[in-house]
């Protein structure tokens, strides 16, 4: 048993043992499952040091069989595109259980159990290496999420919970047909024997083959992402989940879909993936624009941050298919930078509901005088999520951009105009909910943050500037993954400048 | 050749548990009489004895497996499991029912009987090698349900549920039996693997159009039983009427037991005509799915939904019989074990929540179970989790293996569709965990009641069942691997 089995094994534990814990003692059940969940952030750290000792393999393996026949293996790994994933997991399941210490106060043994199972759930995702036990953990991580949205959420919540989960269901029934498929031809679930038989052509997709099978994984993630036009449940499910769940939903959900964009379908359907760029492309670049378009309009600000996430994934999603060494780069860095600044704004617009009970944008204004210290975290997270330099958006925009305009110089100018509506719509958010004069009921019910919220935000803002302005502690580990996909994908070493060096430079 | 009428002790062996379950049936009603009204719950432990005993001697007969009564019977691996499985969920449904029939008053040993009696059918249904034969175990598990599902004779549901599915039954059971009388006429003989030798033998002279049509009378025949498409009416209406423990017993026995003589007939005589068949059970599972699926949408009554959902599981099922092929038939078995205690197990806390007279059956009812009683929630939905196939339970290691056979078999369309409609069933079953978590309680419902000790027992093994089975399925699956090419 190594760390990583541990590290799945204590929010699963965890877990259960909140179960049995008295439902009666609210404080007790917060204060273990932000024990728990603080392990096994520290122990997710613990991952950092041999990763980047081991770049472009898998630093800590287990394999070992769950089931004979079919052969189904428990093969769990992480390298150096997981394992930012998985910290980032566990990094902020402790916040969210401290957004939830006063919010929460229905169920709230139920309420803990669920994010733990989701932590679980995540962290397999990230971590398995065997198709079966993907998708086990994919399925495993719907399930707490949707009780979250659905029990937990405001008042459409039971709509938008049943929409996320028939959504997602749908589109992991094609994901399983595809995975059953390849096992058939295949006779193996584990990935990387299966990339081992296309290298050594073992195992050859023929062109139509290979076609359907990209699209049915490609459908299944693209819901996750979401890719426009697949993104009609986030607005709902965004909207409507408690802070807690918007936070897992937004920083961590998301990427379960462009992860497995990276780590299934282009490595193991790159001449598919190639095929197929150019019009996965234009619907990202379509995304970036409606999202941020859409955004701007928005009334309700917990609905404003959810189409801003539609753009932002269009950025990642342009990213991998550039297939360029900094393209992906700042995909996956930029997978990063979106779970951190759009958590933050969904705890910050958290905070505010808590206290004004509303997130009409139109029911604020002159937050800034009420609670200024409230404002400045705000307004710096606005400026990380616009990616202004040094902070953390910056850095993974300006990877993507690079790259998509070294495949196509239009994908950059178009692409480009998605950061330009970004400044439009936060900054006008803020005007309208910080800046003005401040109605009576702000003055009377925003306070500003207590040792607590700032407990949970602080974190989140030193991490936005780190990775802004120390994207090298980050990329290397990044890059060597990368590396090794593109080679997949072009059928010959990379030779182009890697993001690390790129970095470097700037 | 001279054949001896008296049954060697091996034959007998191979036949105890059918013995024993009419033995024990036979007892109980011995007992209702000679027993004062007071020991009512010796009864039920006398039939649930009786069926783990039955169980233990078909496991028994399997450590010599072979035919017996001039090979009108066959134990091998696949009849053993089925024996088993039938006679588990006639322990279920025993466990389930104590507490309802005190409350409705009519805790009589006479149901314990009919159970026995009908598993006894199910068990013969499992084993027999020959037509005749199948249709004695078909009738006496089907009468015995009739008188089930209007075992509450007062209750004017009831009533019209049994007739119901009496007189379509009946009508499914002629169907049958003239399939039967034109296969003996067509080629003189009612045994399985007889016809099998037959029609592989084109010098045997048998007609293969008038088998053709004979087997189309089985099938009409066995499709009501299994309650597929296009004969799946009745299945909604009985399972509304019937008590609902009682619901639940023929949701999932007589329908195992229908689908081993399906998987039987199919796989061994009907081999040869295989591209007959094909098109046909094709376009009957997809309906089946289908009209399941859709049907159920948009019921409100808790019942009749899980009715149309076990309409749509035979579906799934008949997907994995359309592949036929081993790990065809293997994935059906599997698929019923996993379903046996899921179902069972909803129709479990469906029977809890119901209450006297059966008042809260729809889906209103449910509304904020959570509250009322958290862990008759949980568990129902772990139930409902596993039903619509999410890893970790049962349902969804039963659902891959049907795709994967599906896959396997080149049925691409029906897998990639299947599973399309597993996503559509995702819907029904989560508005009633929806009801359950989402919800507020209605106006003065209260806490329920602690469930009995047999509704606690049972619940318990169908969710660890249901985990089992989720987690380590080659615990069932590769006994049924193992099992499924004996039929050839």
């Amino acid at each position: 048993m190594n760390l990583l089995d541990i590290l799945l094994l204590i929010p699963a534990a965890g877990a259960l043992i909140a179960l049995v814990l008295p439902s009666d003692n609210p404080g007790l059940l917060r204060k273990f499952t932000l024990f728990v969940s603080l392990i096994a952030f520290l122990l997710s750290l613990a991952l950092i040091g041999p990763v980047n000792a081991a770049p472009g393999r898998y630093a800590i393996e287990t394999d070992t069989v769950w089931i004979e026949y079919p052969a189904i293996r428990y093969h769990v790994g992480v390298d150096g595109l997981s394992l930012w994933l998985i910290i980032l997991s566990a990094f902020l399941t402790p916040i969210c259980v401290l957004v939830s210490w006063k919010h929460i106060d229905d169920r709230v043994k139920e309420f803990h159990v669920f994010l733990l199972f989701l932590l679980f759930g995540v962290i397999g995702v990230f971590a398995a290496l065997d198709l079966f036990l993907f998708f086990v953990f994919w399925e495993v991580s719907l399930v707490p999420m949707y009780f979250l949205i659905g029990i937990w959420g405001h008042d459409r919540r039971i709509y938008a919970a049943v929409k996320f989960f028939l959504y997602t269901m749908a589109g992991s029934a094609m994901m399983l047909a595809a995975m059953i498929w390849i096992y058939n031809r295949a006779g193996t679930f584990d990935l990387p024997l299966l990339l081992d038989m296309l290298q050594t052509r073992q195992l050859v997709f023929s062109a139509q083959e290979g076609f359907w099978l990209f699209l049915a994984f490609f459908i299944a993630f693209a819901i996750k992402v979401p890719l426009f036009p697949l993104h009609t449940w986030l607005p709902d499910a965004h909207g409507e989940a408690p802070t807690a769940g918007s936070v897992m939903l937004a920083s961590v959900l998301l990427k379960l879909g462009t992860y497995g964009l990276v780590r299934i379908s282009l490595a193991l359907f790159p001449a598919a993936a190639r095929a197929n760029a150019p019009w996965i492309i234009a619907l990202a670049i379509a995304g970036i624009i409606y999202g941020a378009l859409v955004a701007m309009v928005q009334p309700n600000m917990k609905r404003l941050v959810a189409y801003s996430s539609v753009s932002h994934l269009g950025f990642v999603v342009l990213g991998i298919f550039t297939f360029t060494q900094v393209g992906l780069d700042g995909a996956v860095y930029q997978m990063l930078n979106h779970g951190i600044s759009t958590g933050a704004l969904f705890i910050l617009v958290g905070l505010l509901y808590e206290r004004r009970h509303s997130l009409e944008i139109a029911d604020y204004g002159g937050v800034g005088l009420a609670a200024p210290w409230l404002s400045t975290a705000f307004v710096i997270t606005s400026l990380a999520s616009i990616g202004l330099p040094l902070l953390n958006n910056f850095v993974g925009e300006f990877l993507v951009l690079q790259g998509a305009a070294q495949a196509k110089l239009l994908y950059a100018v178009l692409a480009g105009t998605g950061v330009i509506l970004s400044a439009v719509y936060m900054l006008w958010l803020v005007q309208r909910a910080f800046y003005g004069a401040a109605p009576d009921a702000v003055k009377r019910r925003i306070t500003d943050m207590n040792g607590r919220e700032w407990a949970l935000v602080l974190p989140l803002l030193v991490m936005m500037v780190w990775m802004g302005v120390g994207p090298q502690t980050f990329l290397p580990s990044i890059s060597a993954p990368n590396r090794q996909v593109l080679e997949l994908v072009s059928g010959k070493p990379q030779i182009e400048k890697s993001a690390q060096e790129v970095a470097h430079v700037r | 050749m001279s054949v001896s009428f008296v049954p060697s002790a091996q034959e007998l062996a191979r036949f105890a548990p059918e013995m024993a379950l009419a033995l024990g049936a036979t007892l109980v009603m011995l007992g209702e009489a000679l027993w004062k009204s007071g020991s009512r719950s010796k009864l039920a432990a006398l039939a649930f004895l009786t069926l783990l005993a039955a169980a233990a001697l078909a496991v028994f007969a399997a450590g010599d497996p072979g035919p017996a009564f001039s090979n009108l019977l066959a134990v091998d691996g696949f009849s053993t499991f089925f024996r088993v499985l039938v006679c588990a969920a006639g322990m279920l449904v025993v466990l389930i029912s104590t507490n309802y029939l005190r409350q409705e008053g009519h805790d009589s040993g006479e149901y314990y009987a009919l159970i026995l009696f009908s598993v006894a059918g199910q068990c013969l249904m499992a084993a027999s090698n020959e037509l005749i034969m199948l249709f004695i175990g078909l009738e006496c598990s089907s009468i015995a349900s009739y008188v089930l599902a209007g075992y509450l004779r007062d209750d004017k549901r009831n009533n019209e549920a049994a007739l119901k599915y009496f007189l379509l039954g009946s009508f499914a059971s002629a169907f049958f039996l003239y399939g039967v009388a034109w296969l003996w006429g067509a080629s003189g003989t009612t045994n399985l693997s007889e016809l099998r030798r037959l029609l592989l033998d084109p010098s045997s002279g048998v007609s293969v159009t008038v088998t053709a049509a004979a087997a189309a009378l089985l099938l009409v025949g066995l499709a009501f039983k299994v309650s597929a498409a296009p004969f799946q009416m009745w299945a909604p209406d009985v399972y509304q009427g019937a008590p609902a423990p009682v619901a639940a017993f023929l949701s999932v026995g007589p329908k195992a037991a229908a689908f081993a003589m399906f998987l039987r007939i199919l796989m061994t005589t009907f081999v040869p005509l295989r591209g007959r068949w094909e098109p046909v059970l094709w376009a009957v599972a997809l309906a089946t799915m289908v009209i399941g699926n859709f049907a159920a949408l948009h019921q409100t009554n808790v019942k009749r939904l899980l009715a149309y959902s076990s309409i749509a599981h035979a579906g799934y099922i008949l997907v994995a019989l359309t592949a036929m092929s081993d790990t065809g038939a293997a994935a059906a078995m599997f698929y019923l074990a996993a379903y046996t205690f899921m179902n069972i197990g909803a129709f479990a806390v469906v029977t809890y929540v119901a209450g006297r007279g059966e008042k809260h059956v729809e889906l209103m009812d449910l509304a904020g179970l959570s509250r009322r009683s958290p862990v008759m929630a949980a568990v129902l939905s772990i139930f409902l989790l596993s039903l619509t196939g999410v890893p970790l339970t049962a349902g969804f290691f039963g659902k891959f293996y049907i795709f994967k056979a599906a896959l396997d078999a080149d049925l691409v369309w029906l897998a990639v569709l299947g599973l399309l409609n597993s996503a559509v069933a995702a819907y029904y079953y989560l508005r009633i965990i929806v009801m359950m978590y989402m919800q507020e309680p209605s106006a003065g419902a209260g806490p329920l009641p602690a469930p009995g000790a047999g509704m606690r027992w049972a619940l318990a093994a169908s969710v660890a069942g249901t985990f089992v089975l989720g987690v380590a399925p080659s615990l069932v699956l590769d006994y049924a691997t193992a099992s499924a090419p004996l039929l050839r």
